[in-house]
């Protein structure tokens, strides 16, 4: 490339760049140290706040329970948004404008009016059932499958759109039923859709607070919800030591990802 | 009449998922802004002339426009260089910008608390140093949220970005350079025009999102600077008005709506590239 940017545009860059970096290194410190408040370490560093990770119940509880829910939601979401994305790509119903909208509705809206939608659903069903409800796993594992599925959607949509049409039109001349031609002739060309549509809603369930904080209170305490508590209250260093264990394995599986990109595109 | 294929079928899960779990609710939410706590639209005149409720509305609007300006020209600058810049430079950029992309906002939010509270660490620094005598109040007010938002925010800004700036055309850059135009001039007047649908998009991508954001203002805020979501929420949970909670929800989806039709024709003429 000639026209590379000037000096100047990647000095503002690099201050930006810190700028985003900060905030994820800030937490480092914190996180050792000694004292029970929102502080530096002054001298000596302490473990506290991790060992209190493993000492308090709470975190593992919650450390489960984000688990069991991210699988249950994102396999759930995942499994309907592969079926509607087939039936789009298949079938090319004339509404599909309409049913998209639909589908991705939750992605769109602000996030807080999905939030009270939510809470409205769950409180609903509570009335006929004590298990899919308000402040239970199951219900925050059902609302969390409504915010992440149009995620999917658009992942397995857009695997779908580079899939060659005239492949599964020639197993359809040859005989194959839908069945067959989903499993044979479809799914195979966008497995890598799939699983990443299946890492992304877990993620995103992972992290889910916004709608979890409406439709839970004191039971189904997800590690973020538990995050929140000790962020609002009394500014809890264990939620730095807590932070700096998921940076890692943010940035190592980045990092992770990026090197075997680099050899992969080397090879 | 065309016979509907057996492959439709394949569409009902999700849509009948989404009609049960999302829009019956939100019909629901609807209705409890014209029912409670009596038949009316008393709560939707509360929502549009009550003086805290609109001071809330207009202070969103201020910070979400200041945030959406800030993170798009932020935003703008890093993915200049993730879309332009040499391998080392482009490798450098896109982890800052994926890494805080992957990272919760939780955590994030967490990480300017820690900067910025009157004990965090730039005020420790600065009054060591002996910049300040006292300690600088960086959170807890509107600086602090609209940092911690635009934080947010630069990643989501960078995508669409990134998209419309690969679609520049080199060799248009060249002749103007060629020409006799500065680095500059070539950057203000060729480049920054090509790229004007992106910067469009992203805008209204992160004003839309910067609109119903809870958790950031939430946090960093620290309760005085309370925003649509905000509101809502605290309408739900803390002094109960669940009326007001609904219209202002239903409000709310409607300028949305609003914004994203906007987005839609913006992106249609430009058609599918």
């Amino acid at each position: 490339m000639m026209t590379r940017p000037g000096r100047l545009a990647v000095c503002i860059a690099a201050i930006i760049a810190v700028f985003l970096l900060m905030p994820l290194i800030a937490v480092i410190p914190v996180s050792f140290t000694p004292k029970r408040f929102l502080s530096l370490p002054e001298g000596e560093w302490s473990l506290r706040h991790y060992r209190a990770l493993l000492e308090n119940p709470a975190w593992a509880k919650g450390l489960g329970l984000s688990i069991l829910i991210g699988v249950l939601s994102s396999v759930f979401a995942t499994t309907l948004a592969l079926l509607f994305s087939l039936g789009i790509w298949i079938a090319r119903p004339r509404y599909t404008g309409l049913l998209m909208g639909i589908a991705l509705l939750p992605m769109v809206a602000p996030p807080v009016v999905s939030a009270l939608t939510l809470y409205f659903f769950l409180i609903t069903l509570s009335q006929y059932n004590s298990f899919v409800a308000f402040d239970t796993w199951a219900g925050v594992a059902l609302a969390h499958s409504v915010m992440i599925a149009p995620y999917a959607v658009v992942l397995i949509t857009v695997a779908l759109a580079q899939v060659d049409r005239r492949i599964d039109l020639a197993a359809r001349g040859m005989g194959a039923g839908l069945m067959q031609r989903i499993r044979h002739i479809i799914l195979p060309n966008i497995r890598f859709g799939v699983l990443s549509a299946l890492l992304l809603t877990f993620v995103l369930s992972w992290e889910e607070i916004g709608v979890t904080l409406f439709i839970t209170s004191v039971d189904a305490v997800t590690l973020p919800r538990l995050m929140w508590m000790g962020l609002r209250d009394n500014i809890d260093p264990a939620i730095a030591a807590i932070s700096v264990i998921l940076i890692v394995i943010v940035v190592t599986a980045i990092l992770l990802k990026a090197i075997g990109q680099r050899k992969g595109g080397n090879a | 009449m065309r016979a509907i294929p057996r492959s439709s079928l394949l569409l009902v899960p999700l849509i009948g998922f989404m009609v049960l779990a999302y829009l019956v609710p939100f019909l629901g939410i609807m209705q409890w802004s014209v029912t409670l706590p009596e038949p009316g639209l008393g709560q939707y005149e509360t929502a549009l002339t009550d003086p805290l409720v609109l001071s809330v509305f207009l202070r969103t609007l201020r910070i979400c426009l200041v945030v959406t300006v800030l993170s798009v020209a932020a935003a703008y600058m890093v993915t200049l260089i993730w879309v332009r810049g040499t391998p080392a430079q482009r490798l450098a950029i896109e982890l800052c910008i994926l890494i805080p992309f992957w990272i919760s906002v939780l955590t994030r939010a967490f990480g300017w608390l820690a900067l910025l509270s009157t004990k965090g660490i730039l005020n420790t620094w600065m009054q060591a140093v002996g910049i300040l005598s006292e300690p600088l109040m960086m959170v807890r007010n509107e600086f602090g949220v609209i940092v911690g938002m635009a934080h947010f925010l630069i990643p989501f800004a960078a995508f669409p970005l990134a998209s419309a700036m690969r679609t520049v055309d080199e060799r248009v850059l060249l002749a103007a350079r060629g020409m006799g135009a500065s680095r500059t001039r070539t950057f203000f007047q060729v480049f920054v025009p090509m790229t004007a649908s992106g910067i469009i998009g992203a805008g209204l991508v992160v004003f839309v999102f910067a609109l119903g954001f809870f958790v950031t203002p939430a946090i960093l805020g620290g309760g005085r600077i309370v925003m649509a979501a905000e509101l809502i929420y605290l309408r739900i949970f803390q002094s109960p008005n669940w009326g007001l909670g609904a219209a202002i929800s239903v409000v709310m989806m409607v300028f949305v709506g609003g914004l994203l039709a906007l987005l839609m024709r913006q992106a249609r003429p430009s058609g599918p590239k």
